[in-house]
This record gives C-alpha cells, structure tokens and sequence, in this order.
C-alpha cells in the first residue's frame, strides 16, 4: 500500500501539471455542452414555403392562409408555375412546395374530397419528416374546419348534428412541458464527456509512458501490475467524476436542466460506469503503441459506442438486431439512468434493470481488460 | 490516383528531395498498419451504422389508453389506430392511476386519456376534449409521436361523420424530394465523406506534424535545402491521397451495399472533396504551427475542426434548427459548405451551375487558410 | 539479504534462449560474472544484447534454458529478481515533469525505502552529484549529462545487489563519461555488481571483464587484456572488429 501511495503522489502531481490535460477537463464540457446542446435538435423552426396555387379559389386561399397562420411555414413564393417552383427547391430556396390543383375548390364541395400535393426536400435529412407532419396536420385540421362549414351551408346553420362531435386535442408534454431539446441532450453529453475523459485520458496516459520509455522502467522495478494499474486508474477515475461535476453545474446554472432525482444515484451510477470507460481504456493501451493510434483507436470505438447509444437517434428506432447490441453498449445504458434520474427523477426502482445490466458490463469489461493487460505486459 | 501524385513529384520540375521527402511520409502512414486500419475501416463501420441502425424516425409506437367509460367508440378509436402499422395500443386503462409507472418503466411513449362519457359527449356534437401525453423528455420524438396521433385523431374524427353524409378529406399526396424514401444512407453519407476527410487531413496532420516538432525531426528537415512551402506540400500530398483513396472507398460502399445513388458528376465530386481536402489539411497544419505538443495538436484539431464539422455542419442536425445566434457560426464551418455541395451532386444531381456559390466560398476558404498556415509555418521557424 | 547460494556469482546464465517466431535472438548463451565485477557486455546492433538483457532483468521470458540473477531464477522468481537489481535504459527514463526530488522520493518509495532512508539518501546524493540548487527543478530543465547521472543514482539508490546499464552514455560528452565511470566504479567498490552495454570500445577496457556477441552467441569472454591477447589487437576495438566482421557478412 506504501508504494502505491508513492504511485498515486507521482500521478496527481503529474495529471495537475499538465496544462493540456486541465485545459481538456474544463474546456471540453464547456464547448461541448454550449454547442451539442443549442446545435443537436431536430425541431423545425421554420421551413420555407412555396406554394404552387392553380386553383385561386377562396378555400385555396384559405389552406395557403393555415399554413402560413402556425408561424412554421415562411412563404417565400407563390407562382402558378410548378417548374419555377421546382427550381426554387434546387437552389435550396424552398423547403416545402404546396401544389394545389385546379378545381380545388369545386372538387371539394361536390365530392368532399380533393387533392393536394405537398413536395419536400427531403435532401436535408431529418428535417423533412417533421416538416411533413406539420403540414400534414395543418391540411387535415382545415378540413375538418371545412367540414363544418360546408355542412351550415347545406343545412343551413342549424348548430351541433349529432354524430358531428369534434375533438379538442390537448397535448402534454411530460417530463419536458417545453419540449426544451437542451434538457434532453444535456445529460447525454455528459455521460459522452465522462467517456471520453474515462476511456481517452487513460489510453493517452499509459501510452506516453510507453512512448518515454518510463513504463520500461517501472517494469523492472518491484511494483506489481495490480499497483500499476491502481495507481493510473484511481486519478483518472477520480477525474472522471470532476468533469461529470463540473458538467454538472454547467447543466445546471448554464442551461436550467433539472436535477429531479437524486444526485447520489447519478455519481453511484457514474461511479460505475467509468469501470467500463477506464477499462476500455486500458485495454486499448496494450493494444497500440504510440499516442496517435491510442486516439484514432479510442476515436473510432467511442464513436461506434455513442452512435449506438441513442445519444442522436432514439434507440427504439433502430432495427431490432441494432437494439439487441445496443444492450451490450454501456453508455446507452448510462444515458438512460442519467435521462430518467434527472428529467424523470426516476429512483433505484426504476433504474435496477439498467443499472443492473451497466454494472454486470462494467465489471466484465474491467476484469477482462485488467487480466489482458496483464498478460501483455508480462 | 496515389500513384499518379507519386509520379507528378518526382518530375524533374520539383527537387528530388521533395519527392524524397513525400515517399518518406507515404512510409509513416503506410508502415503503421494499425492507424491505417482503422482509418479505412472507420468509414466503412460508419456508413454500415448510419444505414442501417441509425434512423431518425420513430416506428412502433406505443400507445396506453385511459378511458373511464369505455365503449364502442373506444373501441372503434383503439381499431382506428391499430390499423396503422405505426401504433400499437399496450393496455386500455379506466384510469390514470398507472401511466406514471408505464412512463417511468418506458412500456409506453404515448397516452391517450379520454373523458368521461366520450361517445355521448361526441353523439351530442359537444367538443369533446381529449388528452394526449407524451414522454417529452426526447422532445425530437416527443414532438413527431405527437404529430403522428393527432394526424390518426384527425383522421377518426373524419370517419364520425354522420352516415350518407361523406367526410370532407383533402386528401394529400406527399414526395419527398431527392430522397423519397428518406433512406438514412443517402442523407448521412455525404456528411460522412465531410467527416472522414476531416479527421484524415485535419486530424492526421495536425498530430504527424507536431509529432516531428516533438520529436525534433522537423528540425533536421528545415535545416535542409527544402523550402518551407515544400516541407508543407510533402507533409500534406500523402494525406491528400489518403483522403482521396478514403472517399472513393465510401461513395464505394455506399453505392454497393445501400445503392445510395450518384446523379451528377463524379468527376465534379471527386474536384469538390480535393477541394475540401486541402481546406482541411491547412487548417491541420495551423493547428501544428500554433501548439507544442502533440495531445495539444489532438486537442487543438478536435475541438477546432472535428467538433465542428460533426455539430455545426448540417451533417446529422439541420441548419435550420438552429437558434439565430448559432446560424451564422456554422457559415465559416467549412464542411457545412461542402455537404451542401456534396448533398446537391449526390441527391440532386445539381452541378457548377447551381453550386457556383458554395464552390465559390470553399475555394476562398482553402485559399485564405494556405496561406495563413505557410505563413504561420514560416514565423515560427524563422 | 541473504548469501546467495551460487558462490559468489551475482548472475549465473546457462544455456539461456530466445526465439522469436524461427529467428533465434539469443543462441544458448552460458556464462557467469563475479560479485562486485564490473562487466561490460558487448555486441553489434541486433547481435542479441538486448534481448538477452531484458531476459536477465525480467522483462522478456526465456525459451529455454535458465538464469539466475542475485541468486534468484529469473523464470520463476521475478518478483525476487526485481527487488535485488536496478536499470537504467539507453532511453532516458526519469519522469521529466517532476522535480529531481519527487523522481528521488517516487523510486525510494516503489524500492520501499522508509521515509528517513530516502531522506538520508538524497541528501548524500546531493552532495555527490551536487545538486542543491537543483532539487526542486523539473527534470526536464536539467543538462542531459546531469540526468544521466541522476538517472544512475536513481537506479541504484535502493543499494541492489547488481545493477544493468543499457547503453548509459550515449549522447554524452567525454568529461561526463569520465564521471560517469567514476560513479560506476564507486558503486562496484560498495559491492554492488555492474553489468553494462556499450557502444564506446574505449569504455570496455575500463571492465574487468567483458563478452562479445555475435549473432546471438557469446563470441569471447575474458578480461581485456585476455581478449586483446588471445585475438590479436592493440585495442578491445580491434577484437571486436575481427569478431563481428566475419559474423556480419554471413
């Protein structure tokens, strides 16, 4: 215990002397944070409009006067010519075209149906499927609107009809009443900054030791693998729990997330959590032999582990082969247990089966990682 | 191609050590088989993930029914939903009592909660309230499930018209355009080219420069006849071929396995990512000029390239979205200029004619950046 | 600690053996250096030194045959080795970012030295190498020279029973040679055993004894004057010349 207490001196001294290491536990989760969560949403604002009206009716009108009335479709232009529309989405100046064909009007008030045309520029990705489902619901909502119209015209105003009952939909939100996509993401970047301080930090450590030739040095000497390993680790996973604080409070007074559950659940958790991350780590340090390729390696795992974890797109999602590995992925699990702690404020009870699964990973990963390294070394 | 810069070095035009210099580079990046590895497979995993398990859409979804008086409407709603692949209704409940729990354990992502005698409300042509909750704490698809179920209520209000007397529709025939069945390949892969070829020029050159500048080989070569400008071209043509080889393999990829399709010109594309290539090795080696180690290169290249280019591109999260203050910051992200333009070739078919403008901006980039990062070179060895 | 029970011989290697894949780095190379010898173990590049080097301190395992090292086998007493020897490789191996006293006090605490023995230590390694004004002062910012010899100091500061150094003056100027060598010899005359690398021919006859390998064996063993007798040359240099010359156009 003596000598590691020697180690653990040697590697704080270290880790607080070096200026490139403090800078990347406050910087990272600063810009990390400011930029993941104002940049990573999928909410459409506004999309830009251009309507292709050939009818000219007043109830083509009308339908063109909803979408603009919702504030998310900006009319940008309004041409009876569908190739200049057309061109318009080439040169990215229209989002959504709104074709609506002549006898619009006269279809709908003899057959009570007509068409419309709606063209998306499905170029930019996930925008379009929302933009869509506005417009969608716009389209539908006027006709109910017109429904009712129409049928005081026939009938001549005689109030409700029986069977003719309309839905007031109310929808809530729960969790996230302001659907504020900051609370969402927020604690999925804090779980991707402990992985990359856990796994990153602790590749690039031993690597440089391997790179100076000090590692060699302490190879001959008569500390253990066991005391080696602990002495690098202890800091690190220490350090892992101060970037999650820090990340944190940023969280906090910076952008307002909720802090519903308890914080002792998220430290346990994380606390946890970085076995998998540090064992990872470790792991990929027996495996290459200068810094660069500890980064691209760790680059290229941590980026696999986040794109499955349902960091951006939902696990659920996913194809159900993709879901099944995603279970073995550690930091979905995590960032389920940080999302449904902080905006849920969910408890123990309603953790247990992830945080079960995270544990079982993370001992897993640890262990075997510890006795690989183990073996390599000696 | 490779092999074709290769032999443009060695004409006599250039110095023989320049061409030394480039086959000595070619050594270091081919030598380590383990960073070459990855740097090919990266791509490749990641085209294979964004096409097939990363989709944006939300399928399944899970629908929990409260209603206290349950009835034939109730019954007709639940079959009206159900008859849509995309809700599948958990449990009909009489009473909220339980969906704080269904919530929480994440059986269910939509509740649906009637009133009180919902059919006789909406016989007597009441407007008949009916509450939809969603778990918003994923707004982006706390928002689309909401689209979703009010379109399928709208829907079943149509169908409660009285009889002989037919439901006002208009009925709306949607495209989208460019990518009809919003195929997650096509609208990630040109994004995916931006990202490769910014870790491979940015990243990789950033790290090997300051590597030698650590090691002190950089010393020995700037005491060398070779110019500066030379060192710079030497360190960056490998890199260039590298970036080059790495983005025929994914358009290959793409094509084979998703069909992700091409329609207009390759050659247009191929000049455009050279382009953004060289965009991206300057400003690996301005990193490499203004820091001293190789972690603070890392860091350096990621926060000011890589972070970026993935965040700030357009590439997963839409311009659009974002708030006023954070839209003109993504104008000087180089890579956001380049998938528009890629998105445009690939999707659109568009060329030079309609791209002029993000072409235009690109090539003032790439040349604005040489010469700071020759520039920023020269001062610190002088 | 204890006597070893080998008679005096602070290393024993008989038959000792490392493949790698067919190609055979180290060819059953047998010999023995004395208690308190300063022993200079020769070679050319890729004739098998450090290999055979990294078998005696632990870091390598042998194929075949065995080794003893301060009278503990090196297969299947590591631990024993590795408290008994000290090293210093041809890559400088103090820790840069911390002060010549931090790197003093991390290696008297990983040899388990108790906190009096370090003090102790480093205050007559101060006045040795005199570096008062040193002490607090991060390796990095000190003269290559002096590292090197701190790096000695910091090698044997736990007294080992024998001592490896792998090429521990490269890079030097040859007044801090010079030094170097008296500090080598001041350790030896303590009773510690020194077993050292080298490319200077000039330092090999400063050894008591040396060995030549060549191609994975050990060519010729002897003192110097043996050597130069036996083999016909005015220097150790000549020798090696002779040795190496055939065995490398093979």
């Amino acid at each position: 215990m003596r000598t590691l207490r020697f180690l653990l001196r040697k590697e704080y001294l270290q880790i607080f002397r070096d200026r490139i290491m403090v800078a990347q536990l406050l910087l990272l989760p600063a810009i990390q944070l400011a930029l993941l969560a104002n940049a990573a949403t999928f909410e459409i604002k506004s999309a830009r409009l251009v309507v292709v009206d050939e009818d000219r009716s007043a109830t083509s009108r009308g339908l063109v006067d909803r979408m603009r009335a919702g504030g998310r479709f900006e009319l940008v232009k309004s041409t009876t010519s569908a190739e200049r529309a057309d061109d318009a989405m080439m040169r990215r100046q229209a989002g959504v075209i709104l074709r609506i064909p002549r006898e619009f009007e006269r279809d709908l008030v003899r057959t009570h149906t007509a068409p419309v045309q709606l063209i998306l520029n499905a170029e930019d990705g996930a925008a379009a499927g929302v933009t869509l489902s506005y417009a969608q619901r716009i389209v539908a909502e006027y006709a109910s609107e017109l429904a009712a119209t129409l049928r005081l015209s026939t009938l001549g105003g005689e109030g409700p009809v029986a069977g003719q009952g309309r839905l007031d939909v109310r929808a809530r939100g729960w969790y996230n009443p302001n659907l504020d996509y900051r609370f969402y993401m927020v604690p999925g970047i804090l779980v991707q900054l402990v992985t990359m301080v856990g796994t990153l930090l602790t590749a690039l450590n031993i690597v440089r030791e391997k790179e100076l030739g000090t590692l060699e040095q302490l190879n001959v000497t008569p500390v253990t693998r066991g005391q080696f390993i602990a002495a690098k680790l202890i800091p690190l996973w220490s350090l892992g729990l101060v970037a999650l604080t820090i990340g944190m409070l940023v969280a906090r007074f910076a952008f307002h997330v909720p802090m519903r559950g308890s914080v002792l659940l998220v430290f346990g958790t994380a606390s946890v959590y970085l076995l998998a991350a540090l064992g990872v780590g470790l792991l990929v340090s027996t495996m290459v032999s200068t810094q660069q390729q500890a980064m691209f390696v760790t680059f290229f795992i941590v980026l696999v582990y986040l794109l499955m974890s349902g960091l951006f797109t939902p696990v659920r999602s996913m194809p159900i082969w993709a879901q099944w590995i995603a279970q073995a992925n550690p930091v979905m699990h995590f960032i389920e247990i940080m999302r449904a702690v902080m905006l849920r404020g969910a408890g123990l009870r309603e953790i247990a089966r992830s945080l079960a699964i995270l544990s079982a990973i993370a001992v897993g990963v640890f262990s075997l990682s510890v006795r690989q390294y183990a073996k390599r070394a000696a | 191609m490779s092999s074709r810069t290769g032999g443009r070095v060695r004409a006599p035009r250039l110095p023989s050590a320049l061409g030394a210099f480039v086959r000595k580079e070619l050594h270091h990046i081919v030598r380590d088989r383990q960073t070459l590895a990855i740097l090919l497979l990266m791509p490749l995993v990641q085209v294979l993930l964004f096409g097939y398990a990363l989709r944006t859409d939300v399928r399944d979804l899970r629908v929990a029914m409260v209603d206290p008086t349950p009835d034939v409407l109730t019954v007709r709603l639940r079959n009206r939903l159900e008859s849509t692949p995309r809700f599948r209704v958990v449990s009909t409940a009489t009473s909220t009592a339980l969906l704080e729990d269904q919530f929480q354990r994440r059986v269910a992502d939509v509740a649906l909660v009637l009133p009180t005698s919902f059919a006789d409300g909406l016989a007597r042509g009441d407007r008949t309230p009916v509450l939809l909750v969603t778990d918003a704490s994923d707004p982006n698809s706390g928002t689309t499930m909401q689209s979703y179920v009010r379109a399928a209520l709208a829907d079943f209000e149509s169908d409660l018209s009285a009889p002989g007397r037919g439901p006002v529709r208009i009925q709306v025939a949607s495209r989208m355009r460019y990518n009809p069945t919003l195929e997650s390949a096509n609208l990630f892969v040109p994004g995916l080219i931006a990202l490769v070829l910014t870790l491979v020029s940015a990243l990789m050159t950033a790290i090997s420069l300051s590597r030698e500048k650590e090691q002190g080989t950089l010393e020995v070569l700037l005491v060398s006849p070779l110019r500066p400008w030379q060192i710079i071209v030497g360190k960056v043509l490998p890199y260039l071929a590298l970036g080059f080889a790495i983005t025929c393999l994914v358009l290959l990829a793409a094509r084979v396995v998703f069909a992700v399709p091409l329609r207009g010109s390759l050659t247009l594309l191929l000049a455009e990512s050279v382009l953004y290539t060289i965009v991206s090795l300057s400003l690996g080696v301005l990193v490499a000029a203004r820091t001293t180690s190789q972690r603070a290169a890392m860091l350096g290249a990621l926060v000011g390239t890589m972070m970026p280019t993935a965040l700030l591109s357009g590439m997963i999260f839409p311009i659009s979205s974002m708030p006023g203050w954070l839209r003109p910051i993504t104008n000087v992200v180089p890579a956001r200029w380049f998938i528009v333009i890629a998105r445009g070739i690939m999707l659109k078919g568009a060329g030079l004619g309609i791209l002029w403008h993000e072409t235009l901006v690109l090539a003032g980039m790439a040349l604005l950046l040489l010469v700071a990062a020759t520039r920023s070179f020269h001062a610190r060895l002088d | 600690m204890t006597v070893s029970p080998d008679h005096g011989h602070a290393i024993e290697v008989r038959g000792l053996t490392r493949r790698f894949g067919t190609f055979t780095a180290v060819d059953a190379i047998t010999f023995d250096v004395a208690a308190g010898e300063v022993f200079g173990f020769l070679g050319a590049n890729g004739a098998g030194k450090t290999t055979a080097i990294r078998m005696l301190i632990g870091l390598l395992a042998p194929s075949a045959g065995s080794a003893r090292v301060a009278g503990f086998d090196v297969s299947t007493e590591a631990e024993q080795v590795k408290r008994n020897i000290g090293y210093m490789s041809q890559r400088f191996s103090l820790y840069e970012d911390l002060t010549v006293r931090e790197n003093i006090t991390l290696y008297g605490g990983i040899y388990g030295l108790s906190d009096g023995a370090i003090a102790e230590r480093m205050a007559s390694l101060v006045e040795r190498l005199d570096l008062g004004r040193d002490l607090d002062t991060r390796v990095k910012s000190i003269p290559l020279g002096w590292k090197q010899k701190l790096a000695f100091s910091v090698a044997v500061l736990h007294d080992p029973k024998v001592v490896f150094l792998d090429e521990p003056t490269g890079g030097v100027d040859p007044i801090t040679r010079r030094q170097f060598w008296e500090l080598i010899y001041a350790t030896a005359e303590q009773g510690t055993t020194v077993f050292v690398t080298t490319h200077y021919m000039d330092e090999a006859e400063y050894c008591d004894r040396v060995s030549i390998m060549v191609d994975g064996r050990i060519a010729a063993l002897g003192t110097p004057a043996e050597l130069k007798a036996r083999f016909g040359g005015e220097t150790i240099d000549d020798v090696f010349v002779r040795l190496a010359r055939p065995g490398a156009a093979a």
